[in-house]
């Protein structure tokens, strides 16, 4: 008797290891099959499909560096990525601190009006919002600073208002003695973020900068709309948009396409094996909130 | 020792508070120009006609919306895009669900599969669909299969099946279902589990010594307990569904079946930038948007009530 329940269990113990191997798999296994098709040429990688190729080839990762403008694009991506969410972190830590900590008109007014717009769904809002930059002239506007200007500011509108949330929650709960001591000793408000509650904020802040930092690197329809290239100079796409522009001008070379996937794909699957606590936090109170 | 708070509006209060108002101020006028006035100025939009370029706009009322109620392809993307969200729905979740009940308990390597599930919703809607679209390449070339998973198919003694899987109107939505869920799924799975563990196991051995078995713990105890986490997961379920345009346009290509496979926001882009028509594009939006409140707002009123139930 005892044998039969033992047999079951561990049955029952092995079919749930091979249902979740099999998923971890599938998983990764597409991830594994971008990268060996990067390794390949054009000639071998229609027909061979091994899964270690006999002959490992490099040159698709310096052609899509430089031919397929790679470089350039990655370069833009860390720009947009590093401009929001510096953005993002200096001023919704600004605006949750007042919000929790400081006193004036109005202030539920604005906060639940931030609230709000995490509540309602607008899926076309794009469209007015291009209508706006371009008569605010940054869409055609004849320098590329301005027109990235533009795009960043939209891209920390998008990541504003969860950021706020979470920050203005973690200041509710932090002790206020810090402070209180700080303000005796004649520290002035804006000291007081600065010194006091910004370090101590430190962990919320993280889960905001990889946040809104996964959210701006693999954003796409607002770079579409919004990027445009001015001719003769050097492109403001980041690598999302290089990556559709890309497949749209080499079609069949499927070898190159890999490698620049490789190239946008890889950065983020090692700054997600980092960081992946922060992430996972960070994915989850915002869903709690939305 | 409280002070009486001082209600008159001195000039060092008043000044107290605009330096206040201060911390504010750069958040919150991002936020009238970048998302208000958008917000304000689509509904003005979707009672008009105008072509983006022209300084006339014409009110008409809402003629646009009349025309979007009988605009038979606006209906079929909204179609499809239930379509995705309904395997969003129960696959994808069924999948998620499951995997957290797995790993919702000592086993080994829990941590490898958190980590490894969780890698395909951090990558983008391009990347994904661009790696898929490669896998599902149709195709012969010296008489090999050219994608993998026709290759595959065939080598396991399935050459029936094999498919020219993102061409075929019979088979293109539910690959963009299914990689949609892919790209999905560990996102549930994480949301599922997180709420799992917030299950107190006195309930379940409360269960167990009543004499429950399995199923009776998983129907009794597992379910209600995580309903409010499966609600939420369902909206953002729907609400990421609904918006799955851009891993069509990677994954299906910009020219590939768009009747088969167009979602609202493949729509409201077409009458934008290829029709001009922005007050249509606009009215598209609105009713879309008051669509997806209205199926959040069902969602949550039928928890609420089997919540009483």
């Amino acid at each position: 008797m005892v044998n039969k329940y033992r047999v079951i269990r561990a049955t029952k113990a092995v079919s749930v290891h091979i249902f979740l191997l099999a998923i971890a798999i599938t998983c990764l296994f597409p991830l594994f099959w971008m990268l060996r098709s990067a390794l390949m040429t054009n000639a071998t990688v229609f027909t061979d499909k091994s899964l270690i190729p006999s002959e490992i080839y490099f040159d698709n990762f310096i052609k899509a560096w430089t031919e397929g403008q790679f470089g350039m694009y990655s370069l833009n991506s860390v720009i947009y990525t590093f401009c929001v969410v510096a953005g993002i972190v200096l001023i919704a830590s600004l605006a949750a601190y007042a919000f929790s900590r400081l006193h004036f008109p109005g202030k539920n007014f604005f906060f639940y009006m931030f609230v709000a717009a995490m509540m309602i769904p607008l899926p076309g809002s794009f469209v007015p919002l291009t209508v706006l930059m371009t008569k605010l002239g940054f869409i055609n506007s004849p320098y590329t600073y301005v027109r990235q200007l533009g795009y960043i500011l939209c891209m920390i509108n998008v990541g504003l208002s969860l950021s706020i949330l979470l920050l203005k929650t973690f200041f509710d709960k932090m002790p206020p003695d810090l402070e209180d001591a700080a303000r005796i000793d004649g520290c002035t408000k804006l000291g007081i973020w600065r010194h006091v509650a910004l370090p101590l904020a430190r962990p919320a802040i993280a889960v905001i900068v990889i946040f809104n930092a996964l959210n701006v690197w693999n954003e796409y329809i607002l770079a579409m709309l919004l990027l445009n290239d001015i001719p003769n100079k050097p492109t403001i796409m980041p690598l999302q948009r290089g990556l559709m522009v890309f497949q749209g001008a080499h079609s069949v070379d499927y070898p190159l396409l890999m490698a620049g996937l490789s190239i946008a794909a890889i950065p983020i699957i090692i700054v997600y094996l980092l960081m992946q606590k922060h992430i996972i936090k960070g994915l989850l109170s915002g869903a709690v909130f939305g | 020792m409280a002070l009486p708070q001082k209600r008159s509006m001195s000039l060092p209060r008043i000044r107290d508070q605009l330096g206040s108002f201060a911390f504010v101020l750069p958040a919150v006028f991002i936020f009238l120009t970048f998302y208000i006035a958008p917000f304000l100025e689509i509904f003005n939009l979707s009672l008009q006609e105008w072509n983006g370029i022209s300084p006339t706009r014409i009110y008409v009322g809402f003629e646009n919306f009349k025309e979007l109620m009988s605009d038979k392809s606006w209906w079929v993307s909204m179609w499809n895009a239930a379509y995705i969200t309904l395997i969003a729905l129960t696959f994808q979740n069924a999948l998620a669900f499951a995997l957290a009940l797995a790993c919702d308990r000592e086993i080994f390597l829990k941590g490898f599969y958190r980590v490894i599930f969780f890698i395909p919703p951090v990558l983008s809607e391009v990347v994904v669909g661009l790696i898929w679209s490669w896998i599902l390449y149709p195709g012969l070339q010296d008489g090999q299969h050219i994608g993998l998973l026709n290759y595959f198919l065939h080598k396991i003694g399935f050459s029936h099946l094999v498919n020219n899987w993102l061409s075929d109107p019979k088979t293109v939505l539910t690959c963009v279902a299914v990689v949609h869920s892919w790209k999905g799924f560990g996102w549930g799975f994480v949301m599922f589990l997180a709420g799992l563990q917030t299950i107190d196991r006195q309930l379940y051995e409360a269960a167990r010594v009543d004499g429950a078995g399995s199923f009776s713990v998983f129907k009794n105890v597992t379910v209600p307990m995580m309903l409010p986490v499966i609600v939420v997961v369902m909206i953002l379920t729907i609400l990421g569904a609904m918006q799955a345009f851009v891993l069509i346009l990677s994954l299906v290509g910009p020219s590939g079946l768009v009747d088969y496979t167009s979602v609202p926001v493949t729509k409201i882009l077409e009458a934008m930038t290829r029709q001009n028509r922005y007050g249509y594009a606009c009215a598209m939006g609105v009713n879309f948007g008051m669509i997806l409140i209205a199926v959040s707002f069902c969602l949550k009123k039928l928890s609420a009530h089997m919540k009483q139930a």
